[in-house]
């Protein structure tokens, strides 16, 4: 006899939950006193209100704890097929860009991509420091023979930032523009920043072949444009109101006023956004390497997996270089932006 | 003669059920009743003004009295509860949204307490936006900017950004910026209120010799009185959201309507404030000790009589004989009216 039959019978559910009583599968509470004797399942979880488990002994027609973890899998198998119709369009030319990048990166040759890379530095950052700093590390790579994997990774990155900023600003001033946009979208970012980084992968497999592209490219995404969606909406929410004022005054159009005056007022903690979003996109891209992404990542995952020490730390400290001239060269605009906007 | 813009029986109620409440405020309830009974805040409360074309009106009032919120009402950067505003015969709560913003290019500028200039924008670009805003050719946008900038001051800074600029100096901007979009009217904010009292001297000069030669309607809030009636044509004195006085300043100053006004006027400098021409009276004496012009201030003549209060004084305006003047009239105006008794122990405002 089990503890709640009681429950169930003064309640007169007795018939209900015995409607399609059949020899269910055990639970692992069932199998541990099978094999450890009687005691194991008298003393039951020890907690003082019904698990799903106990629930089930009395009362067949409640569900064990597995069968939610079952029942979640089987729901997202049965919509995988109608979920893959509409995603995989959508997405095919994340892959593209992606695979058309990393192939852009690989193919140029060096004399061409480090001058490209170095020029680029320059009119971001428009600092003399920051421009030769890149130039060492790009050029300690090579000398390690990690530039090809560093480019790769490099690739991603730019990719997965580019589009996180390009899908970002526009949601970011959505959600300024709307206390309701704001509160919806505020705990679905929240789950995007805590949910452990392997845990995007799980549907993405799914959906996608693993030797997709977008698969990574959508995780690295996910996880990467937080900050610059929550930057953009702080920063326009910060935007000073007297000259937003100023602007209605004036007769300026909802758009003159985002273009000519939002925006540009917000800049300072829209590129804040970016430098965290740069960040978060090469942490994933170690992640990532799980399911197919090159780069760095690859050969940190072969240093776990074979214990190839050196090769794991060598290849993980490239990271924390590509980490460091992307953050420099990011800050180093973010400063001039703000230097100009304060000049004394 | 029809005003430039005219307000009639102007509500502004803050809340949740503002058009309730709009019956209710008619009925004779007051603020802190309303706010007390009905969680709701009069801002303004039947307010009439008529502001003539090419005059300056003034509008004063302490903190909380509701002139910013009123001056917000002419550009409807705020919606009324209650009213009608109209602007060269047209009710402008009858305009679209693209009809308003032509509105705001067109006819108003405004100039603001704090300037709320664009601080990525040099002070070029800055005197700029308005043309820029309606699509105006470049090189006239340049040009004209160009020339309220030098007009107000500013030649020579117009690739500086405004942080590099004193308070005073960024206000120039906002004037230039305003009178860049060339309108007729032009509202102003407690524009010189954020400004140090040397500094608010030079604005105001500014502004008088712009409006000598320009003639805009300049409707000007400020909690200055000295400010007031130094700018005023039109004065209107606002208390919790409703006119107390509107007139002439220097028949608000020598004939105040409540003791609130007399309390208020009892603090400023007579001397300097009164004209002439307001103490005047008419001619009756046959000898004269000279002639005065009638806009000047009684603190002039008071310097040119030496302070001999037997003389008598002959105004002019023009080469118009108006009127006499008897110091000793001079004297008394000099005085503020003597409060009616059982009030003269009530706190100063």
């Amino acid at each position: 006899m089990a503890a709640y039959d009681n429950l169930f019978d003064t309640l007169g559910l007795r018939d209900w939950c015995d409607a399609d009583k059949s020899e269910a599968p055990m639970s692992m509470a069932q199998l541990l006193s099978q094999t450890q004797g009687a005691d194991a399942a008298a003393e039951e979880t020890g907690l003082p209100f019904p698990s799903l488990d106990v629930l089930h002994e009395s009362c067949h027609a409640i569900g064990q704890t597995r069968d939610l973890t079952a029942g979640l899998e089987e729901g997202f198998l049965s919509i995988r097929g109608q979920l893959k119709t509409v995603l995989d369009p959508i997405t095919q030319p994340l892959s593209w860009m992606l695979d058309g990048t990393l192939y852009v990166f690989e193919t140029t040759p060096w004399w061409v991509m480090i001058p490209l890379l170095l020029l680029l530095s320059w009119v971001v950052s428009r600092s003399r420091a920051v421009t030769a700093f890149v130039a060492v590390v790009l050029l300690f790579f090579a000398l390690i023979d990690h530039y090809e994997v560093a480019m790769q990774t490099l690739a991603i990155v730019f990719v997965c930032t580019g589009l996180s900023v390009l899908l970002g600003v526009p949601i970011g001033i959505g959600m300024s523009r709307s206390n309701t946009a704001q509160r919806l979208i505020v705990p679905i970012l929240d789950l995007l920043q805590t949910l452990p980084t392997f845990v995007y992968l799980i549907p993405l497999i799914f959906l996608f072949s693993v030797t997709e592209s977008k698969l990574y490219g959508i995780a690295i995404i996910l996880y990467a444009i937080v900050p610059v969606i929550r930057l953009t909406d702080l920063g326009i929410r910060l935007v000073d109101q007297d000259v937003v004022e100023a602007a209605n005054a004036f007769g300026m159009t909802p758009n003159q006023k985002l273009f000519r005056v939002e925006l540009p007022l917000a800049l300072p903690n829209i590129m804040a956004g970016v430098n965290q979003t740069i960040m978060m996109s090469l942490a994933m891209v170690v992640i990532a390497s799980l399911v197919s992404a090159p780069g760095l990542g690859v050969l940190v995952l072969r240093g776990i997996r074979n214990l190839e020490l050196g090769v794991g730390i060598v290849a993980g400290l490239g990271i924390v270089l590509l980490a460091v001239i992307l953050d420099r060269v990011s800050k180093a605009a973010l400063s001039r932006v703000d230097k100009q906007r304060n000049a004394q | 003669m029809t005003a430039k813009i005219s307000i009639r029986h102007l509500y502004k109620i803050f809340g949740p059920r503002e058009k309730e409440m709009v019956a209710k405020v008619k009925a004779g309830i007051d603020k802190p009743t309303l706010l007390e009974q009905h969680s709701h805040v009069l801002g303004l409360d039947d307010i009439n003004v008529d502001i003539q074309a090419g005059q300056t009106t003034v509008i004063m009032g302490l903190s909380g009295s509701g002139k910013s919120t009123l001056i917000r009402h002419l550009n409807r950067l705020i919606d009324p509860t209650a009213g009608e505003i109209r602007v060269d015969g047209d009710d402008i709560m009858k305009l679209g949204k693209s009809e308003l913003r032509r509105l705001r290019q067109k006819k108003m500028s405004m100039v603001f307490q704090k300037f709320a200039l664009l601080p990525h924008r040099t002070v070029l670009q800055n005197a700029m936006m308005p043309l820029s805003v309606q699509g105006v050719a470049a090189s006239e946008q340049d040009r004209e900017a160009r020339k309220w900038l030098a007009r107000v001051g500013l030649d020579g800074f117009e690739d500086r950004y405004p942080a590099q600029l004193s308070g005073g100096m960024q206000q120039r901007v906002g004037i230039a910026r305003a009178l860049t979009a060339n309108t007729d009217i032009m509202l102003m904010d407690e524009a010189f209120s954020a400004l140090d009292p040397l500094i608010r001297t030079d604005m105001q000069n500014l502004l008088l010799e712009l409006q000598a030669e320009l003639h805009k309607t300049i409707v000007f809030i400020t909690h200055d009185l000295d400010e007031a009636l130094k700018l005023a044509d039109h004065l209107v004195i606002l208390k919790d959201g409703a006119v107390v006085q509107q007139g002439e300043p220097q028949q608000i100053l020598l004939e105040p309507a409540t003791p609130y006004i007399e309390d208020f006027v009892s603090d400023i400098n007579r001397a300097r404030v009164l004209r002439v021409g307001s103490v005047t009276s008419p001619l009756s004496a046959s000898r004269f000790d000279g002639d005065i012009d009638a806009g000047s201030t009684l603190e002039k003549l008071i310097a040119l009589s030496d302070g001999d209060t037997n003389h008598v004084y002959r105004v002019m305006r023009g080469d118009e004989v108006i009127g006499q003047l008897d110091m000793k009239d001079l004297v008394k105006a000099l005085v503020p009216r003597v409060r009616s008794s059982g009030e003269s122990g009530a706190p100063k405002g």
